[in-house]
Protein backbone atom coordinates (compact mmCIF):
# COMPACT_ATOMS: atom_id res chain seq x y z
CA UNK A 1 0.00 0.00 0.00
CA UNK A 2 1.16 3.53 -0.61
CA UNK A 3 1.59 6.13 2.18
CA UNK A 4 1.05 9.47 1.69
CA UNK A 5 2.55 11.67 3.90
CA UNK A 6 -0.03 14.64 5.46
CA UNK A 7 1.23 17.17 2.75
CA UNK A 8 0.61 15.36 -0.32
CA UNK A 9 -2.67 14.44 1.56
CA UNK A 10 -3.88 17.26 2.47
CA UNK A 11 -3.32 18.64 -0.85
CA UNK A 12 -5.13 15.36 -2.81
CA UNK A 13 -8.14 16.74 -0.94
CA UNK A 14 -7.84 20.34 -2.09
CA UNK A 15 -7.11 19.33 -5.81
CA UNK A 16 -10.62 16.78 -5.46
CA UNK A 17 -12.59 18.80 -3.28
CA UNK A 18 -11.42 22.38 -4.70
CA UNK A 19 -13.91 25.05 -3.49
CA UNK A 20 -15.97 22.86 -1.01
CA UNK A 21 -13.34 23.16 1.78
CA UNK A 22 -13.70 25.68 3.90
CA UNK A 23 -11.19 25.62 5.69
CA UNK A 24 -7.90 23.87 5.56
CA UNK A 25 -4.65 23.63 7.51
CA UNK A 26 -1.99 21.21 8.71
CA UNK A 27 -0.83 20.87 12.54
CA UNK A 28 2.43 19.99 13.18
CA UNK A 29 3.83 18.09 16.14
CA UNK A 30 6.72 16.82 17.68
CA UNK A 31 7.08 13.64 19.72
CA UNK A 32 10.00 12.18 21.85
CA UNK A 33 13.35 13.62 22.89
CA UNK A 34 14.79 13.84 19.49
CA UNK A 35 11.46 16.27 18.79
CA UNK A 36 10.27 14.03 15.52
CA UNK A 37 7.57 16.01 13.57
CA UNK A 38 4.42 14.59 12.20
CA UNK A 39 1.36 16.41 10.94
CA UNK A 40 -2.48 15.92 11.52
CA UNK A 41 -4.93 17.25 8.95
CA UNK A 42 -7.83 19.90 9.98
CA UNK A 43 -10.38 20.53 7.47
CA UNK A 44 -14.04 21.91 7.33
CA UNK A 45 -16.23 20.92 4.82
CA UNK A 46 -19.41 21.83 3.00
CA UNK A 47 -21.95 19.82 4.47
CA UNK A 48 -23.28 18.48 0.89
CA UNK A 49 -19.79 17.56 0.43
CA UNK A 50 -18.65 15.51 3.31
CA UNK A 51 -19.68 12.04 1.68
CA UNK A 52 -18.24 12.61 -1.18
CA UNK A 53 -14.96 13.65 1.20
CA UNK A 54 -15.25 10.30 3.20
CA UNK A 55 -15.97 8.41 -0.14
CA UNK A 56 -13.01 10.23 -1.57
CA UNK A 57 -10.62 8.77 1.52
CA UNK A 58 -12.04 5.21 1.11
CA UNK A 59 -10.18 4.94 -2.23
CA UNK A 60 -6.98 5.87 -0.40
CA UNK A 61 -7.45 3.23 2.40
CA UNK A 62 -10.56 2.20 4.51
CA UNK A 63 -10.34 5.11 7.21
CA UNK A 64 -11.04 4.26 10.62
CA UNK A 65 -13.83 6.82 12.46
CA UNK A 66 -12.88 7.24 16.33
CA UNK A 67 -15.62 9.25 17.31
CA UNK A 68 -18.02 12.57 16.07
CA UNK A 69 -17.52 15.37 18.44
CA UNK A 70 -20.64 17.80 18.59
CA UNK A 71 -20.42 21.72 19.70
CA UNK A 72 -23.54 23.87 19.53
CA UNK A 73 -22.21 27.10 19.72
CA UNK A 74 -25.28 28.61 20.11
CA UNK A 75 -25.63 29.69 16.19
CA UNK A 76 -24.68 26.59 14.37
CA UNK A 77 -24.46 22.71 15.54
CA UNK A 78 -20.86 22.21 14.32
CA UNK A 79 -19.45 18.31 14.03
CA UNK A 80 -16.35 17.15 14.17
CA UNK A 81 -15.55 13.73 13.07
CA UNK A 82 -11.99 12.38 14.15
CA UNK A 83 -10.66 10.24 11.14
CA UNK A 84 -7.48 8.55 10.96
CA UNK A 85 -5.82 7.16 7.64
CA UNK A 86 -2.52 4.60 6.97
CA UNK A 87 -1.95 2.56 10.49
CA UNK A 88 0.94 0.19 10.37
CA UNK A 89 4.18 2.10 10.37
CA UNK A 90 5.55 4.69 13.14
CA UNK A 91 4.80 7.90 12.11
CA UNK A 92 2.66 7.03 9.20
CA UNK A 93 -0.71 7.39 10.79
CA UNK A 94 -2.61 10.30 9.78
CA UNK A 95 -5.52 11.88 12.24
CA UNK A 96 -7.97 13.79 9.53
CA UNK A 97 -10.15 15.99 11.71
CA UNK A 98 -13.42 17.14 9.46
CA UNK A 99 -15.69 19.75 10.20
CA UNK A 100 -19.13 20.03 9.02
CA UNK A 101 -21.00 22.55 10.27
CA UNK A 102 -24.80 22.45 10.33
CA UNK A 103 -28.01 24.90 10.58
CA UNK A 104 -28.86 25.06 14.08
CA UNK A 105 -32.59 25.02 13.90
CA UNK A 106 -32.94 21.74 11.38
CA UNK A 107 -29.06 20.29 11.54
CA UNK A 108 -29.25 17.21 9.26
CA UNK A 109 -26.59 15.34 7.63
CA UNK A 110 -26.24 12.45 5.65
CA UNK A 111 -25.10 9.02 7.63
CA UNK A 112 -21.66 7.14 6.28
CA UNK A 113 -22.65 4.22 8.15
CA UNK A 114 -23.18 2.02 4.92
CA UNK A 115 -19.56 3.06 3.94
CA UNK A 116 -18.20 2.64 7.40
CA UNK A 117 -20.54 0.26 9.48
CA UNK A 118 -18.70 1.18 12.64
CA UNK A 119 -19.54 4.90 12.55
CA UNK A 120 -23.57 3.64 13.96
CA UNK A 121 -23.02 4.14 18.15
CA UNK A 122 -21.64 7.79 17.55
CA UNK A 123 -23.70 8.76 14.95
CA UNK A 124 -27.22 7.71 16.99
CA UNK A 125 -24.78 9.25 19.98
CA UNK A 126 -25.24 12.49 18.15
CA UNK A 127 -28.31 12.18 16.88
CA UNK A 128 -29.93 11.88 20.28
CA UNK A 129 -27.71 14.36 22.12
CA UNK A 130 -27.77 17.40 19.39
CA UNK A 131 -31.01 16.21 17.58
CA UNK A 132 -29.26 15.92 14.41
CA UNK A 133 -30.89 13.71 11.57
CA UNK A 134 -28.57 11.63 10.19
CA UNK A 135 -29.93 10.84 6.52
CA UNK A 136 -29.96 6.89 5.87
CA UNK A 137 -28.82 6.28 9.40
CA UNK A 138 -30.74 2.30 9.44
CA UNK A 139 -30.82 1.98 13.46
CA UNK A 140 -33.73 4.91 14.75
CA UNK A 141 -33.61 3.93 18.30
CA UNK A 142 -31.97 5.98 21.11
CA UNK A 143 -28.22 4.35 22.03
CA UNK A 144 -27.68 5.72 25.47
CA UNK A 145 -30.81 7.36 26.57
CA UNK A 146 -33.46 5.91 28.04
CA UNK A 147 -36.76 4.86 25.25
CA UNK A 148 -39.43 6.87 27.25
CA UNK A 149 -37.13 9.81 27.09
CA UNK A 150 -38.95 13.46 25.47
CA UNK A 151 -38.16 13.77 22.37
CA UNK A 152 -37.66 17.26 21.46
CA UNK A 153 -35.27 17.60 23.83
CA UNK A 154 -31.46 17.36 23.19
CA UNK A 155 -29.27 17.21 26.33
CA UNK A 156 -25.97 18.80 24.80
CA UNK A 157 -27.87 21.41 23.04
CA UNK A 158 -26.98 24.88 24.48
CA UNK A 159 -29.80 25.35 26.35
CA UNK A 160 -29.45 22.64 28.26
CA UNK A 161 -28.95 23.38 31.59
CA UNK A 162 -28.86 19.94 33.53
CA UNK A 163 -31.82 18.11 36.46
CA UNK A 164 -32.29 20.61 38.86
CA UNK A 165 -35.23 22.10 37.45
CA UNK A 166 -36.59 18.36 37.51
CA UNK A 167 -34.54 17.71 40.74
CA UNK A 168 -36.52 20.32 42.74
CA UNK A 169 -39.77 19.02 42.18
CA UNK A 170 -38.91 15.01 42.88
CA UNK A 171 -37.71 16.73 46.56
CA UNK B 1 -41.89 -29.30 13.35
CA UNK B 2 -40.94 -25.56 13.48
CA UNK B 3 -37.98 -23.96 14.27
CA UNK B 4 -38.69 -21.83 17.43
CA UNK B 5 -36.50 -18.84 18.15
CA UNK B 6 -35.76 -17.66 21.76
CA UNK B 7 -35.41 -14.21 23.31
CA UNK B 8 -32.81 -13.89 26.03
CA UNK B 9 -32.33 -10.98 27.85
CA UNK B 10 -29.03 -10.48 29.57
CA UNK B 11 -28.39 -7.59 31.83
CA UNK B 12 -28.65 -4.72 32.67
CA UNK B 13 -27.02 -4.10 35.87
CA UNK B 14 -24.48 -5.96 37.74
CA UNK B 15 -22.66 -3.89 40.67
CA UNK B 16 -19.37 -5.92 40.31
CA UNK B 17 -17.20 -3.82 37.20
CA UNK B 18 -18.19 -0.86 35.34
CA UNK B 19 -20.72 -0.41 32.27
CA UNK B 20 -23.62 -1.97 32.71
CA UNK B 21 -25.40 -3.27 29.46
CA UNK B 22 -28.29 -4.90 27.97
CA UNK B 23 -27.66 -8.02 25.17
CA UNK B 24 -30.78 -9.17 23.88
CA UNK B 25 -30.34 -12.29 22.28
CA UNK B 26 -32.58 -14.61 19.83
CA UNK B 27 -31.59 -17.84 19.98
CA UNK B 28 -32.45 -21.33 18.56
CA UNK B 29 -31.82 -24.09 20.25
CA UNK B 30 -28.38 -23.35 21.83
CA UNK B 31 -27.22 -21.00 18.77
CA UNK B 32 -27.42 -17.44 19.11
CA UNK B 33 -29.11 -16.03 15.83
CA UNK B 34 -29.03 -12.16 16.27
CA UNK B 35 -27.54 -9.73 18.70
CA UNK B 36 -29.31 -6.76 19.51
CA UNK B 37 -26.94 -4.34 21.89
CA UNK B 38 -28.59 -1.61 24.87
CA UNK B 39 -26.13 0.19 26.68
CA UNK B 40 -26.94 3.48 28.77
CA UNK B 41 -27.77 2.44 31.75
CA UNK B 42 -24.22 3.75 33.06
CA UNK B 43 -24.43 7.16 31.40
CA UNK B 44 -23.39 9.37 33.92
CA UNK B 45 -22.88 12.82 32.18
CA UNK B 46 -19.44 13.02 32.53
CA UNK B 47 -18.82 15.48 29.70
CA UNK B 48 -21.99 17.76 30.78
CA UNK B 49 -20.25 18.03 34.44
CA UNK B 50 -17.29 18.94 32.67
CA UNK B 51 -18.98 22.26 31.42
CA UNK B 52 -19.10 23.76 34.66
CA UNK B 53 -15.39 22.82 35.49
CA UNK B 54 -11.92 24.03 34.58
CA UNK B 55 -9.28 21.88 32.87
CA UNK B 56 -7.74 21.31 36.41
CA UNK B 57 -10.64 19.66 37.76
CA UNK B 58 -11.75 17.84 34.53
CA UNK B 59 -8.50 16.01 34.82
CA UNK B 60 -9.61 14.59 38.35
CA UNK B 61 -13.07 13.94 36.42
CA UNK B 62 -11.78 12.07 33.50
CA UNK B 63 -9.44 10.15 35.72
CA UNK B 64 -13.12 8.67 37.32
CA UNK B 65 -14.45 7.83 33.99
CA UNK B 66 -12.68 4.40 34.65
CA UNK B 67 -11.11 2.72 37.62
CA UNK B 68 -9.38 0.44 35.44
CA UNK B 69 -8.25 3.18 32.67
CA UNK B 70 -7.40 5.50 35.12
CA UNK B 71 -4.15 6.53 34.03
CA UNK B 72 -5.28 6.59 30.26
CA UNK B 73 -8.23 8.89 30.32
CA UNK B 74 -5.92 11.76 31.98
CA UNK B 75 -3.14 11.02 29.84
CA UNK B 76 -5.40 11.08 26.95
CA UNK B 77 -7.28 14.60 27.70
CA UNK B 78 -3.90 16.59 28.94
CA UNK B 79 -2.68 16.07 25.22
CA UNK B 80 -5.59 17.00 24.15
CA UNK B 81 -5.16 20.25 26.33
CA UNK B 82 -1.66 20.61 25.72
CA UNK B 83 -2.06 20.37 21.91
CA UNK B 84 -4.95 23.24 22.09
CA UNK B 85 -3.11 25.19 24.11
CA UNK B 86 0.33 25.07 22.81
CA UNK B 87 1.93 23.83 25.91
CA UNK B 88 5.27 21.93 26.18
CA UNK B 89 6.01 18.72 28.25
CA UNK B 90 9.74 18.41 29.97
CA UNK B 91 10.51 15.03 28.59
CA UNK B 92 11.58 13.74 32.06
CA UNK B 93 7.65 13.98 32.52
CA UNK B 94 7.22 12.48 29.13
CA UNK B 95 8.65 8.87 30.54
CA UNK B 96 7.30 9.09 33.70
CA UNK B 97 4.16 9.07 32.14
CA UNK B 98 4.45 6.22 29.94
CA UNK B 99 5.81 4.55 33.14
CA UNK B 100 2.52 4.62 35.07
CA UNK B 101 0.69 4.06 31.64
CA UNK B 102 2.72 0.56 31.05
CA UNK B 103 2.23 -0.36 34.45
CA UNK B 104 -1.38 0.21 34.85
CA UNK B 105 -1.44 -2.01 30.77
CA UNK B 106 0.47 -4.96 33.35
CA UNK B 107 -1.98 -4.86 35.85
CA UNK B 108 -5.64 -4.21 33.40
CA UNK B 109 -4.10 -7.34 31.05
CA UNK B 110 -3.59 -9.24 34.14
CA UNK B 111 -6.71 -8.52 35.66
CA UNK B 112 -8.15 -9.48 32.39
CA UNK B 113 -6.88 -13.09 32.00
CA UNK B 114 -8.27 -13.84 35.89
CA UNK B 115 -12.00 -12.83 34.96
CA UNK B 116 -11.67 -14.95 31.18
CA UNK B 117 -10.28 -17.77 33.45
CA UNK B 118 -13.31 -17.33 35.71
CA UNK B 119 -16.15 -17.35 33.31
CA UNK B 120 -14.63 -20.64 31.87
CA UNK B 121 -14.64 -21.98 35.37
CA UNK B 122 -11.12 -22.03 36.62
CA UNK B 123 -11.48 -19.99 39.43
CA UNK B 124 -7.70 -21.40 41.06
CA UNK B 125 -6.20 -19.29 37.59
CA UNK B 126 -8.23 -16.05 38.50
CA UNK B 127 -6.88 -16.22 42.41
CA UNK B 128 -3.21 -17.24 40.53
CA UNK B 129 -3.63 -13.97 38.29
CA UNK B 130 -4.70 -11.30 40.61
CA UNK B 131 -1.88 -12.90 43.07
CA UNK B 132 0.30 -12.28 40.20
CA UNK B 133 -1.23 -8.37 39.48
CA UNK B 134 -0.80 -7.42 43.06
CA UNK B 135 2.70 -6.94 42.98
CA UNK B 136 2.49 -3.90 39.99
CA UNK B 137 -0.78 -1.97 41.97
CA UNK B 138 1.95 -2.20 44.72
CA UNK B 139 4.53 -0.82 42.90
CA UNK B 140 1.70 1.94 41.30
CA UNK B 141 0.77 2.37 45.19
CA UNK B 142 4.89 2.84 46.65
CA UNK B 143 4.91 6.05 43.19
CA UNK B 144 1.76 7.28 43.36
CA UNK B 145 0.42 7.16 46.65
CA UNK B 146 -2.56 5.73 45.09
CA UNK B 147 -3.87 1.55 43.58
CA UNK B 148 -6.00 3.26 41.25
CA UNK B 149 -6.68 6.55 40.44
CA UNK B 150 -3.25 7.79 40.57
CA UNK B 151 -3.58 11.91 40.11
CA UNK B 152 -0.16 11.24 38.49
CA UNK B 153 -1.49 13.83 35.41
CA UNK B 154 -1.05 17.15 35.22
CA UNK B 155 -1.53 19.49 31.91
CA UNK B 156 2.10 20.15 31.22
CA UNK B 157 3.89 17.43 32.50
CA UNK B 158 3.29 14.81 35.56
CA UNK B 159 2.30 15.29 39.33
CA UNK B 160 5.14 13.40 41.64
CA UNK B 161 8.51 12.85 40.34
CA UNK B 162 9.83 8.72 39.98
CA UNK B 163 13.22 9.13 42.54
CA UNK B 164 16.58 7.14 42.70
CA UNK B 165 14.67 5.39 45.53
CA UNK B 166 12.10 4.19 43.23
CA UNK B 167 14.42 2.87 40.60
CA UNK B 168 15.47 -1.05 42.71
CA UNK B 169 12.01 -1.45 43.54
CA UNK B 170 10.84 -0.89 39.87
CA UNK B 171 13.74 -3.04 38.43
CA UNK B 172 12.91 -5.77 41.28
CA UNK B 173 8.83 -5.63 40.06
CA UNK B 174 9.85 -6.46 36.19
CA UNK B 175 12.07 -9.11 37.30
CA UNK B 176 9.17 -10.56 39.19
CA UNK B 177 6.88 -10.08 35.75
CA UNK B 178 9.28 -11.28 33.79
CA UNK B 179 9.55 -14.70 35.64
CA UNK B 180 5.74 -14.31 35.91
CA UNK B 181 5.64 -14.57 31.78
CA UNK B 182 6.44 -18.07 32.00
CA UNK B 183 3.58 -19.27 34.47
CA UNK B 184 1.19 -16.92 32.40
CA UNK B 185 2.12 -18.81 29.33
CA UNK B 186 2.15 -21.96 30.68
CA UNK B 187 -1.39 -21.62 32.05
CA UNK B 188 -3.07 -19.71 29.01
CA UNK B 189 -1.33 -20.57 26.46
CA UNK B 190 -0.46 -23.56 26.62
CA UNK B 191 -3.36 -25.40 28.52
CA UNK B 192 -5.31 -27.55 26.28
CA UNK B 193 -8.23 -26.75 28.32
CA UNK B 194 -8.41 -23.23 27.92
CA UNK B 195 -7.57 -23.94 24.33
CA UNK B 196 -10.66 -25.99 23.65
CA UNK B 197 -12.95 -23.54 25.07
CA UNK B 198 -11.46 -20.20 23.52
CA UNK B 199 -10.06 -21.51 19.81
CA UNK B 200 -12.27 -20.93 16.77
CA UNK B 201 -14.87 -19.36 19.46
CA UNK B 202 -16.00 -16.00 19.24
CA UNK B 203 -14.41 -14.95 15.63
CA UNK B 204 -14.05 -12.08 14.04
CA UNK B 205 -12.69 -11.23 10.47
CA UNK B 206 -9.88 -9.00 9.46
CA UNK B 207 -12.34 -7.05 7.43
CA UNK B 208 -14.89 -7.30 10.15
CA UNK B 209 -12.28 -5.43 12.55
CA UNK B 210 -11.47 -2.80 9.94
CA UNK B 211 -14.92 -2.06 9.02
CA UNK B 212 -16.91 -1.83 12.40
CA UNK B 213 -13.46 0.34 13.40
CA UNK B 214 -12.50 -2.08 16.56
CA UNK B 215 -9.56 -0.94 18.40
CA UNK B 216 -7.17 -2.39 20.77
CA UNK B 217 -6.06 -5.81 21.29
CA UNK B 218 -9.45 -6.97 19.52
CA UNK B 219 -8.61 -5.60 16.57
CA UNK B 220 -4.77 -6.78 16.58
CA UNK B 221 -5.82 -10.44 17.31
CA UNK B 222 -7.75 -10.12 14.13
CA UNK B 223 -4.38 -9.16 12.85
CA UNK B 224 -5.26 -5.43 11.96
CA UNK B 225 -1.92 -4.08 13.02
CA UNK B 226 -3.10 -0.80 14.64
CA UNK B 227 -1.99 0.34 18.10
CA UNK B 228 -1.57 4.55 18.76
CA UNK B 229 2.35 3.45 20.22
CA UNK B 230 3.78 2.53 17.26
CA UNK B 231 1.11 4.75 14.25
CA UNK B 232 1.66 7.53 15.49
CA UNK B 233 3.92 7.27 18.76
CA UNK B 234 3.94 10.31 21.38
CA UNK B 235 5.80 10.90 24.83
CA UNK B 236 8.70 8.34 25.25
CA UNK B 237 6.91 5.31 22.84
CA UNK B 238 8.08 7.59 19.62
CA UNK B 239 12.02 6.97 21.10
CA UNK B 240 11.46 3.48 20.69
CA UNK B 241 10.09 0.77 18.45
CA UNK B 242 7.03 -0.31 19.41
CA UNK B 243 5.25 -2.72 17.09
CA UNK B 244 1.51 -3.86 17.52
CA UNK B 245 1.46 -7.13 18.18
CA UNK B 246 -0.62 -9.47 16.88
CA UNK B 247 -1.15 -13.58 17.39
CA UNK B 248 1.11 -14.70 14.55
CA UNK B 249 4.03 -13.50 16.31
CA UNK B 250 3.27 -16.72 18.66
CA UNK B 251 1.20 -19.59 16.82
CA UNK B 252 2.48 -18.38 13.26
CA UNK B 253 -1.33 -17.77 12.49
CA UNK B 254 -4.42 -15.16 12.80
CA UNK B 255 -7.92 -16.53 13.43
CA UNK B 256 -9.31 -13.88 14.97
CA UNK B 257 -10.72 -15.96 18.02
CA UNK B 258 -10.99 -15.71 21.96
CA UNK B 259 -7.51 -17.78 22.21
CA UNK B 260 -6.08 -14.76 19.85
CA UNK B 261 -6.91 -11.97 22.40
CA UNK B 262 -5.78 -14.24 24.97
CA UNK B 263 -2.09 -14.62 23.03
CA UNK B 264 -2.24 -10.29 22.32
CA UNK B 265 -3.00 -9.99 25.81
CA UNK B 266 -0.11 -11.67 27.47
CA UNK B 267 2.26 -10.81 25.06
CA UNK B 268 1.80 -7.26 25.60
CA UNK B 269 2.56 -7.93 29.30
CA UNK B 270 6.12 -8.83 28.46
CA UNK B 271 6.06 -5.80 25.47
CA UNK B 272 5.51 -3.20 28.43
CA UNK B 273 7.79 -4.45 30.89
CA UNK B 274 10.52 -4.10 28.15
CA UNK B 275 9.13 -0.63 27.16
CA UNK B 276 9.32 0.51 30.84
CA UNK B 277 12.72 -1.07 31.34
CA UNK B 278 13.43 1.08 28.41
CA UNK B 279 12.02 4.18 29.89
CA UNK B 280 13.93 3.69 33.61
CA UNK B 281 17.48 3.27 31.39
CA UNK B 282 16.43 6.43 29.55
CA UNK B 283 14.90 8.89 32.11
CA UNK B 284 16.05 12.23 31.31
CA UNK B 285 16.72 14.46 33.94
CA UNK B 286 14.64 18.11 34.84
CA UNK B 287 11.73 19.42 35.30
CA UNK B 288 8.53 17.23 35.78
CA UNK B 289 6.29 20.43 35.16
CA UNK B 290 5.93 23.29 32.66
CA UNK B 291 4.31 25.27 34.67
CA UNK B 292 4.28 24.07 38.53
CA UNK B 293 1.96 27.03 39.86
CA UNK B 294 -1.55 25.65 39.07
CA UNK B 295 -3.25 29.44 38.89
CA UNK B 296 -0.66 30.38 36.19
CA UNK B 297 -1.22 27.81 34.39
CA UNK B 298 -5.37 28.18 34.79
CA UNK B 299 -4.55 32.07 33.52
CA UNK B 300 -2.86 30.76 30.47
CA UNK B 301 -5.77 28.27 29.49
CA UNK B 302 -8.03 30.73 30.19
CA UNK B 303 -6.77 32.75 27.34
CA UNK B 304 -5.33 29.99 25.13
CA UNK B 305 -7.72 29.25 21.92
CA UNK B 306 -7.87 26.00 19.74
CA UNK B 307 -8.72 23.16 19.13
CA UNK B 308 -6.66 19.66 19.89
CA UNK B 309 -7.04 15.98 20.02
CA UNK B 310 -5.21 13.39 22.32
CA UNK B 311 -4.80 9.94 21.83
CA UNK B 312 -3.32 7.05 23.84
CA UNK B 313 -3.08 3.57 23.39
CA UNK B 314 -4.86 2.43 26.70
CA UNK B 315 -5.16 -1.31 27.67
CA UNK B 316 -8.81 -1.69 25.44
CA UNK B 317 -6.96 0.34 22.63
CA UNK B 318 -7.49 3.73 21.61
CA UNK B 319 -8.48 6.53 23.87
CA UNK B 320 -9.23 9.93 22.44
CA UNK B 321 -10.31 12.70 23.80
CA UNK B 322 -11.10 15.92 21.67
CA UNK B 323 -10.68 19.20 23.08
CA UNK B 324 -11.90 22.71 21.80
CA UNK B 325 -10.72 26.02 24.03
CA UNK B 326 -12.32 29.57 23.41
CA UNK B 327 -10.82 31.95 25.47
CA UNK B 328 -12.83 31.16 28.49
CA UNK B 329 -13.10 29.98 32.05
CA UNK B 330 -14.27 26.42 31.07
CA UNK B 331 -13.57 24.40 27.92
CA UNK B 332 -16.06 24.74 25.34
CA UNK B 333 -15.92 20.88 23.98
CA UNK B 334 -14.93 17.92 26.03
CA UNK B 335 -15.27 14.87 23.98
CA UNK B 336 -13.80 11.42 25.50
CA UNK B 337 -13.86 8.57 23.67
CA UNK B 338 -13.42 5.18 25.39
CA UNK B 339 -12.14 1.93 24.09
CA UNK B 340 -15.31 -0.13 24.29
CA UNK B 341 -17.74 2.39 22.33
CA UNK B 342 -15.45 1.62 19.36
CA UNK B 343 -15.83 -2.34 20.28
CA UNK B 344 -19.57 -2.46 21.22
CA UNK B 345 -20.23 -3.24 17.17
CA UNK B 346 -17.61 -6.00 17.33
CA UNK B 347 -19.58 -8.13 19.41
CA UNK B 348 -22.57 -8.45 16.74
CA UNK B 349 -20.09 -11.00 14.16
CA UNK B 350 -18.30 -12.49 17.37
CA UNK B 351 -21.05 -13.57 18.95
CA UNK B 352 -23.14 -14.80 15.79
CA UNK B 353 -23.88 -18.77 15.63
CA UNK B 354 -22.47 -19.19 19.06
CA UNK B 355 -23.64 -21.08 21.80
CA UNK B 356 -25.67 -19.59 24.86
CA UNK B 357 -22.74 -21.52 27.45
CA UNK B 358 -19.90 -19.10 25.26
CA UNK B 359 -21.77 -15.92 26.17
CA UNK B 360 -19.70 -15.09 29.25
CA UNK B 361 -16.29 -15.98 27.37
CA UNK B 362 -17.25 -13.68 24.17
CA UNK B 363 -18.69 -10.83 25.87
CA UNK B 364 -15.61 -10.47 28.41
CA UNK B 365 -13.02 -11.22 25.51
CA UNK B 366 -13.15 -7.95 24.02
CA UNK B 367 -12.07 -6.91 27.97
CA UNK B 368 -15.17 -5.17 28.77
CA UNK B 369 -16.87 -5.45 31.58
CA UNK B 370 -18.76 -8.95 31.97
CA UNK B 371 -20.92 -6.94 35.07
CA UNK B 372 -23.71 -7.18 32.98
CA UNK B 373 -24.27 -10.88 33.14
CA UNK B 374 -26.60 -10.20 35.87
CA UNK B 375 -30.07 -11.64 34.80
CA UNK B 376 -31.02 -14.09 32.07
CA UNK B 377 -34.91 -14.33 31.22
CA UNK B 378 -35.70 -17.55 28.46
CA UNK B 379 -38.77 -16.63 26.69
CA UNK B 380 -40.34 -19.09 24.27
CA UNK B 381 -41.86 -17.19 21.85
CA UNK B 382 -44.31 -19.88 21.30
CA UNK B 383 -45.49 -21.00 24.45
CA UNK B 384 -44.39 -17.33 26.05
CA UNK B 385 -43.24 -19.71 28.75
CA UNK B 386 -40.85 -17.72 31.58
CA UNK B 387 -37.37 -18.65 32.91
CA UNK B 388 -35.24 -16.62 34.67
CA UNK B 389 -31.45 -17.58 34.67
CA UNK B 390 -28.90 -15.54 37.17
CA UNK B 391 -25.67 -14.51 36.52
CA UNK B 392 -24.75 -17.98 38.72
CA UNK B 393 -26.50 -19.91 36.54
CA UNK B 394 -25.12 -18.51 33.23
CA UNK B 395 -21.67 -19.22 34.31
CA UNK B 396 -22.56 -22.66 35.69
CA UNK B 397 -23.62 -23.16 32.16
CA UNK B 398 -20.36 -22.29 30.67
CA UNK B 399 -18.54 -24.11 33.46
CA UNK B 400 -20.18 -27.43 32.63
CA UNK B 401 -19.33 -26.88 29.20
CA UNK B 402 -15.93 -26.98 30.25
CA UNK B 403 -16.38 -29.72 32.57
CA UNK B 404 -17.37 -31.76 29.50
CA UNK B 405 -15.19 -30.95 27.63
CA UNK B 406 -11.98 -31.97 29.79
CA UNK B 407 -14.42 -35.63 30.56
Amino acid sequence: MDFLNAKDLLSFLQKNLKENIVESHLETRTAGIKKEEFHNIWLEVKREKFRDTVELLMTLQYPHIAIIAGNDNGETVDLVYLFSLFYGEKFKEISINIKVSLDREKPSIESITDLIPGAQTTEREIKEMFGVEFIGLPEMRNIFLPEDFPKDVFPFRKEQKGLDELVQKES
Amino acid sequence: MSISTYKIPIGPIHPSLAEPMTFNFEISGERIQSVDLAPGDNHRGIEFMARNRNVVQIIYLAERICGICSASHPFAFCRAVENAAGIEVPPRAEYIRVIIAELERIHSHILWAGIAAEELGFNSVLYLSWKVREEVLDLLEMLTGNRINYGMYMVGGVRRDITEEHIPQIRKTLEYYKDAYQTLEDVFLKDPSIALRTKNVGIMTYEDALHLASVGPTARASGVKKDVRQDQPYSAYADMDIKAITPDIYSGEVNGDVFDRIIVRILEVFQSVQIIEHCIDNLPDGEILSEPKIIKLLGVLKKAKGEGVGRHEAPRGEVIHYVKLNESENPEVWKARAPTYNNLMSWLPMLQRQEVADIPIVVASIDPCIGCMDRVTLVDSNTSKEQVLTREELIKLSIEKTRRILR
